[in-house]
C-alpha cells in the first residue's frame, strides 16, 4: 500500500488570532492540499476565553486534524498524543479509500464486523510506524506566550524523541510567529534532528500581535518549496500523496 | 488528563443502562463507572449474572487496537498480567455509535493503595511477581509500555499483581505507543522511546521508587543524578538502591536478570561466574537465550530497513549527479562544437 509522506502543521497557540486572513480558511486549504493541522491550545490557571477556544476547535476541525487545550505542563504528553492520533486518522483515511476500491460503496473499517477490523488495525499500526513525517511546527510567540516558551520547547524536543523511536524518517521544521520583521520567522529549516534548537530557542523575543493566518499560510508555502526542489531532480512527486482523508 | 467532549457523552450513562451489542446482541447492564483514560472509559456491568468491565470508546480503532492486545496476551502461555477478553461489539445510540469490549473484571485496590494498607514487605514481593509476569511478556516479543501503578491492581487472597490497562503494549522494537512521564526513560533523558524489555524494566524502578514518593516529584535536572538523590532520601529505598539505579541505567537484559538481581541481593547485573544462588540459575539459561535471540532478530530488523533506507538515498544521489555529470558534458560538447 502507498502511503507516501504524511504532512502535518502543528499549532501551538494561547488564543485568538487579530491580524491578517482567516486562520480557519488557510487551514481548509491545507487540507485540501493534503496537509493535516493539528491545533494545541495552552491554557494557564485561567481558562482560555470561549471565542479563543472555538477558533481553536475550527482550525483543527477544517485542517482535518486533532485540537486540545491543555495546561502548560502536560503540553509534552499532549504533543505527542495529538501527533500520533492525527497520523492514525490520516492513515485510517487512506486504508479506507484502499477498502472502499476493493469491497466498493462506502465501506468503512468501521462498518466490517469487529473480528475483521483486528487485521485492518495491524496494517495501520504497521504503517504508522514506518511511514515518512513532516511536522511543520508552528509556535505562536505573542506576549502572553514569553513565560510558557520554555515548556514549549521541551514539548518540542520530546516530540521528536517519541518520533524518532519509529523506524520511519522524520522531518522536522519551525516556525514561529510574529517573527522579528514579518508576521513569520523560519527558526529551523527542514531537518531530521531537533537539537539545534535548544540554542535557538532561548533567544527567542516575544512580540505583540499574532498573525495565526498569515503564519499558516507561509508554512503551507514551506511545504510546497520543499517539495518543487526535490522534484526537480528526483521524481519524488508521487511520493507525496494528495488527499488525505 | 483532562476529558475532552466525545468522553464527556460518555460519562454520564446511568446505572441499570443495558448495553446491547449490534453483532452478537449480548446484553450488558450498567453496575457503575470504574474510571477512565485517554481513549475511553470503563465502567462494571453485569453479564450472565456475572461481573465484567466494559471498556467504551467512540474512536472505534483504539478499542480495535486494544482488543489486538488482549488477544495475544491470551496466546502468552502462563501469562494472568492482562485481564481476559471476553466480547468485542458495538452499540447504537440515538446520539451515535459507540464501540465497546468485555473484559475480565478485576477487582482489588491499587499497587500504591495496597502497599499503604499493608506495609511496603509487600513492595519486593508485588514487584518479583510483576518481573516474571513481563518476562513472559518480554520473550514473546512485545513490550508493556505504560508501566504504572494505577495500571495495577492486587487481587487476592493470595494476594497477585494483575494490569487492567494494556493499551501502551508495544511490538519490541517499535516506538512505544503509549507512556506516562514519570515512568518514562525518554523524559528522564535516560534512553530512547523504542519498545524493547529495558524499557518496562524502566518503569518497574519508577514505581518502586514512586513507593516512597506517593505523590510522585517533579523533573528539576533530570537524568541519572536527581533519581539517585531522591533514591539516597529515603532510607526505605536504600536496600534497592543499586538494583533500581541498574534498571534506570538499562543494564538488565532481561526482566529475569533483574528478577534474580533482587532475590539474590548482590543487585548488579549477573555475571557468569559471580552469582551465588544455584537455584535461579537454571531457569535464568533457559530463558536468556530466547531473549537474545530475539534482540538480535529486532537489531537484524532495524538494521535492515536502515539499510534499505540508506541504499534508497544512494540511489537517489547517484541520479542526481549523473544527471548533473551528463548535462555538464553536453553543454561542455556544445561548447567543443561551436569552437570548431
Amino acid at each position: 500500500m502507498k502511503t507516501g509522506t504524511l504532512k502535518q502543521i502543528l499549532l501551538i497557540t494561547d488564543g485568538c488570532s487579530n491580524q491578517g486572513e482567516d486562520p480557519i480558511a488557510v487551514s481548509a486549504l491545507a487540507k485540501e492540499q493534503g496537509i493535516t493541522v493539528n491545533v494545541i491550545g495552552v491554557m494557564e490557571q485561567d481558562v482560555i476565553d470561549d471565542q479563543g477556544l472555538r477558533e481553536i476547535e475550527n482550525i483543527a476541525l477544517s485542517g482535518g486534524g486533532v485540537s486540545q487545550v491543555v495546561y502548560a505542563q502536560q503540553l509534552s504528553q499532549t504533543v505527542q498524543m495529538v501527533t500520533r492520533k492525527a497520523m492514525t486518522q490520516t492513515l485510517q483515511g487512506v486504508v479506507n479509500k484502499e477498502l472502499q476500491q476493493i469491497l466498493g460503496g462506502s465501506q468503512t473499517v468501521e462498518d466490517l464486523p469487529p473480528d475483521k477490523r483486528g487485521e485492518v488495525m495491524e496494517v495501520v499500526d504497521e504503517l504508522g510506524e514506518k511511514v515518512e513525517l513532516e511536522v511543520l511546527i508552528l509556535v505562536d510567540t505573542s506576549a502572553s506566550m514569553k513565560h510558557k516558551l520554555p515548556t514549549v520547547k521541551e514539548a518540542i524536543l520530546d516530540l521528536s524523541l517519541s518520533l524518532n523511536a519509529r523506524s520511519g524518517d522524520n522531518h522536522f521544521s519551525v516556525f514561529v510567529f510574529p517573527g522579528k520583521k514579518n508576521d513569520v520567522e523560519k527558526l529551523l529549516d527542514w531537518t531530521p534532528r531537533l537539537e539545534s534548537l535548544t540554542s535557538i530557542f532561548s533567544k527567542l523575543t516575544t512580540g505583540g500581535i499574532t498573525p495565526t493566518g498569515p503564519a499558516l499560510r507561509e508554512a503551507l508555502s514551506s511545504f510546497k518549496k520543499k517539495r518543487s526542489l526535490r522534484s526537480l531532480i528526483s521524481r519524488d512527486d508521487e511520493q507525496y500523496f494528495e488527499e488525505s482523508v | 488528563m483532562m476529558m475532552n467532549n466525545t468522553l464527556k457523552n460518555l460519562s454520564n450513562i446511568t446505572a441499570g443502562t443495558i448495553v446491547e451489542g449490534k453483532w452478537h446482541k449480548n446484553r450488558y447492564v450498567i453496575v457503575k463507572e470504574l474510571g477512565y483514560g485517554a481513549n475511553g472509559i470503563v465502567y462494571l456491568a453485569q453479564y450472565l449474572n456475572q461481573y465484567v468491565a466494559l471498556k467504551l470508546s467512540h474512536n472505534g480503532m483504539s478499542i480495535t487496537s486494544e482488543v489486538n492486545v488482549l488477544k495475544s496476551f491470551a496466546k502468552v502461555q502462563g501469562s494472568t498480567l492482562g485481564p481476559s477478553l471476553v466480547d468485542v461489539d458495538d452499540w447504537i445510540r440515538p446520539s451515535g455509535k459507540v464501540s465497546f469490549y468485555a473484559m475480565e473484571y478485576i477487582k482489588g485496590p491499587d499497587f500504591l493503595t495496597f502497599i499503604q494498607q499493608k506495609g511496603s514487605v509487600w513492595i519486593e514481593v508485588l514487584v518479583l511477581q510483576l518481573l516474571s509476569d513481563l518476562h513472559l511478556l518480554h520473550i514473546n516479543g512485545w513490550t508493556f509500555g505504560d508501566l504504572k501503578p494505577e495500571n495495577l491492581i492486587v487481587t487476592g487472597p493470595p494476594s497477585k499483581i494483575r494490569c487492567i490497562d494494556v493499551g501502551g503494549t508495544t511490538i519490541q522494537g517499535r516506538a512505544i505507543k503509549e507512556f506516562t512521564e514519570f515512568y518514562d526513560r525518554g523524559y528522564w533523558g535516560l534512553g530512547s522511546r523504542k519498545a524493547d524489555p529495558a524499557y518496562d524494566l524502566f518503569a518497574v524502578a519508577m514505581i518502586m521508587i514512586n513507593t516512597a514518593y506517593p505523590k510522585r516529584f517533579e523533573k528539576t535536572s533530570g537524568g541519572l543524578n536527581q533519581l539517585q538523590m531522591m533514591i539516597r532520601q529515603k532510607s526505605e529505598l536504600q536496600k534497592f538502591e543499586q538494583v533500581i539505579i541498574h534498571a534506570l541505567k538499562g543494564k538488565y537484559q532481561s526482566a529475569m536478570e533483574m528478577r534474580k538481581a533482587l532475590i539474590d541481593g548482590n543487585y548488579a547485573p549477573a555475571q557468569p561466574n559471580t552469582s551465588k544462588a544455584s537455584k535461579v540459575q537454571p531457569q535464568k539459561q533457559r530463558s536468556k537465550p530466547a531473549v537474545q535471540q530475539q534482540r538480535s532478530q529486532v537489531q537484524n530488523q532495524t538494521g535492515q530497513s536502515r539499510q534499505i533506507i540508506v541504499k534508497k538515498k544512494k540511489k537517489r544521489h547517484a541520479l542526481e549527479t549523473t544527471l548533473i555529470v551528463t548535462t555538464l558534458s553536453f553543454l561542455y560538447f556544445l561548447y567543443i562544437y561551436g569552437q570548431l
